[in-house]
């Protein structure tokens, strides 16, 4: 056998290259098996969750069915649970945060996208995504000490002399409430709107521009007749990823919305949140069937949150992936 | 027709400025935040808010020392548990994923980063509180370091992806093994793109408030170790903002500042000096 270098044979080689790919190999499937392990664990917390969610609101699942949703009784010393105030806190909280939120997101936006020129536009985006970064307790520590009174003292009586007539701006001005939960939602999700719907925005092929302006439209008409709508689907898809936020937004909701179970047209009125009555009573939550209706209402939360998300994702997914080119039938 | 011309250059110009006023609302609307929380919370700042415990209830004065350990200690927890799992689940899905398995832990992370952070303080509690029948620093930090994992995964991923293919194939070509090509070329040349998400993810739990109300609960001494209910910026700024007490108020306000402070000290840091140009991907 060969013991110089000099001498070695070309079979040697094979045999030495051999083993050495073998232990680079072996490593590489070290490296492959530990990341994999790594992405494992995010499945397994993933399945954990609602594997958790599930089982710890047996009791009240069993004791309450479908009714859950559809009554408003909400009384732990009786031990008599139903959902519906809460889904309806949310729903309306939600609702009134997106009707300011998108069209106020939406504008920004096609002026970042359309109008600025591209210094601007990208340091008002970073601007816009230090907002993000806000934490919600500071929203909240906001609408505590300076939304609630100025609703109290000076919008709601305004809304009430001017638009009175319908039933959402009817009763007392408290200052806490749906309408001031919505607003402080709403600033927390323009953020959203706007970076998602610039993004899908800036996505559209110039030619479609250039084509309008080339026909005669002003700048508008192009942007609100070719733009937006080659756009519109990514527009929805943030809109429902802002949704899902509001939904789950808790801290600035439950300082503001009054915290107090109940149903009402008005808008000026006291409510509560899915989120809010979590945060509120989870902790001293006593027995075992009152933990466990609350954790269904997490489990409403979780899973109004997974299929919103779900979706948004999908819509943005179809719109960026069309980005170049036609139009949407 | 002029009249319609007329028209509908009014209409281009109205509308033109209605987005830009949008912008403006919008904006204006973080400097606002700033300086209002300046103007209320910079007056009661001393050197006493940030080294003394708080006063007994009813008492003025006293600080939030406790808190803030509280927060470096939770943020410390949610460092140990979630990066390393986010970092190596990242590499996995730009190095290694093929099959159906990299498209499953995508769209979960996807939907994990969605899922409301009180969710996620339900599944510490499950997870962590109720085994341990008491609320803990554990709990606290186990629920933040979940909701980073999502994060740093999807960021890392992505950094990891826009490393060149050249500078894989050189080192290939001089004999590196894959295992050493992630981890002494592509790592390092993504690094900044890496710190840069695992720092925003952690400047966002930082200011969590909801998951830990029912996890690291609240404390109004210290907390010694990791097995106690501790205190927390988060918290107690929740706390002090719904409590009956003027000078929680004030203090409430404070501890905001500082908050808010941190937070996007480290947002604007991070963005400028560490990405220049490469954007971190959110939500």
């Amino acid at each position: 056998m060969a013991t110089t270098p000099n001498a070695a044979t070309p079979s040697d080689f094979t045999a030495h290259a051999q083993t050495l790919q073998r232990r680079k190999a072996g490593a590489d499937e070290v490296a492959h098996l530990v990341t994999l392990i790594a992405a494992g664990i995010l499945l397994l917390i993933a399945v954990l969750l609602v594997y958790q969610l599930w089982i710890l609101s047996a009791e009240s699942r069993a004791k309450f069915g479908w009714k859950f949703f559809v009554t408003d009784t909400w009384d732990p010393v009786a031990g008599d649970f139903g959902a519906l105030p809460f889904i309806y806190g949310t729903l309306v909280t939600s609702a009134v945060a997106l009707f300011i939120a998108v069209p106020l997101g939406v504008g920004a936006a096609i002026f970042l996208a359309e109008l600025a020129p591209p210094k601007l536009s990208s340091s008002l985006t970073f601007v816009s995504d230090l907002l993000a970064a806000v934490p919600s307790v500071i929203y909240g520590l906001l609408g505590v000490f300076l939304l609630v009174p100025l609703m109290r003292k000076t919008i709601q009586p305004a809304l009430k002399s001017t638009l009175g007539f319908l039933p959402i701006f009817k009763g007392p001005s408290y200052g806490i409430g749906f309408l001031t939960a919505g607003i402080v939602l709403a600033i927390m999700i323009v953020p959203f709107v706007l970076s998602v719907s610039r993004e899908v925005l800036m996505a559209v092929p110039r030619d479609q521009r250039e084509a309008a302006l080339g026909l005669g439209a002003t700048k508008w008409e192009s942007t609100w007749k070719v733009v937006v709508p080659a756009a519109r689907i990514g527009i929805f898809g943030s809109v429902f990823l802002a949704l899902a936020r509001a939904l789950g937004e808790t801290m600035a909701v439950t300082m503001v919305i009054g915290n107090n179970p109940r149903i009402s047209a008005s808008l000026f009125s006291p409510g509560y949140s899915i989120a809010s009555v979590l945060a509120n009573e989870f902790s001293e939550a006593t027995g075992n069937l009152y933990l466990s209706a609350l954790i269904e209402l997490g489990l409403v939360l979780f899973l109004l949150t997974f299929v919103l998300n779900g979706l948004a994702r999908l819509l943005i997914l179809v719109t960026t992936a069309r980005g170049s080119g036609v139009l949407p039938s | 027709m002029t009249v319609r011309l007329l028209w509908r250059k009014s209409l281009n110009y109205f509308m033109l400025s209605l987005t830009g006023l949008c912008a403006l609302i919008t904006v204006s609307a973080l400097f606002f935040i700033l300086g209002y929380l300046f103007w209320n919370g910079g007056k009661d700042l001393s050197w006493s808010f940030f080294t003394r415990l708080p006063a007994p209830v009813g008492e003025e004065g006293g600080g939030m020392a406790n808190a803030i350990v509280g927060s470096l200690k939770l943020l410390f927890l949610a460092t140990l548990f979630g990066v390393p799992i986010g970092l190596l689940g990242g590499v996995y899905l730009a190095e290694f994923g093929r099959g159906t398995m990299p498209f499953l832990v995508r769209y979960t992370a996807d939907l994990m980063n969605g899922v409301p952070s009180i969710v996620m303080g339900i599944f510490a509690y499950a997870m962590v509180v109720m085994p341990m029948h008491h609320f803990s620093t554990l709990a606290g930090g186990i629920a933040l370091g979940v909701m980073v994992i999502p994060t740093v995964l999807r960021n890392t991923e992505s950094f990891l992806r826009d490393v060149p293919r050249a500078l894989r194939e050189g080192s290939f070509a001089l004999g590196a093994n894959k295992w050493r090509m992630i981890a002494t070329v592509v790592l390092p040349a993504a690094s900044r793109g890496i710190l840069t998400g695992v720092l925003l993810a952690l400047a966002r739990v930082a200011g969590e408030t909801a998951p830990l109300i029912f996890t690291a609960f609240g404390n109004r001494y210290w907390s010694p170790g990791w097995n106690q209910p501790t205190s927390s910026l988060p918290v107690v700024i929740y706390t002090y903002a719904t409590g009956p007490y003027e000078d929680w108020h004030r203090q409430a306000w404070a501890a905001g500042l500082v908050l808010l402070g941190l937070v996007l000290l480290t947002n604007i840091l991070v963005r400028t000096f560490l990405t220049r140009g490469a954007a971190y991907e959110r939500s």
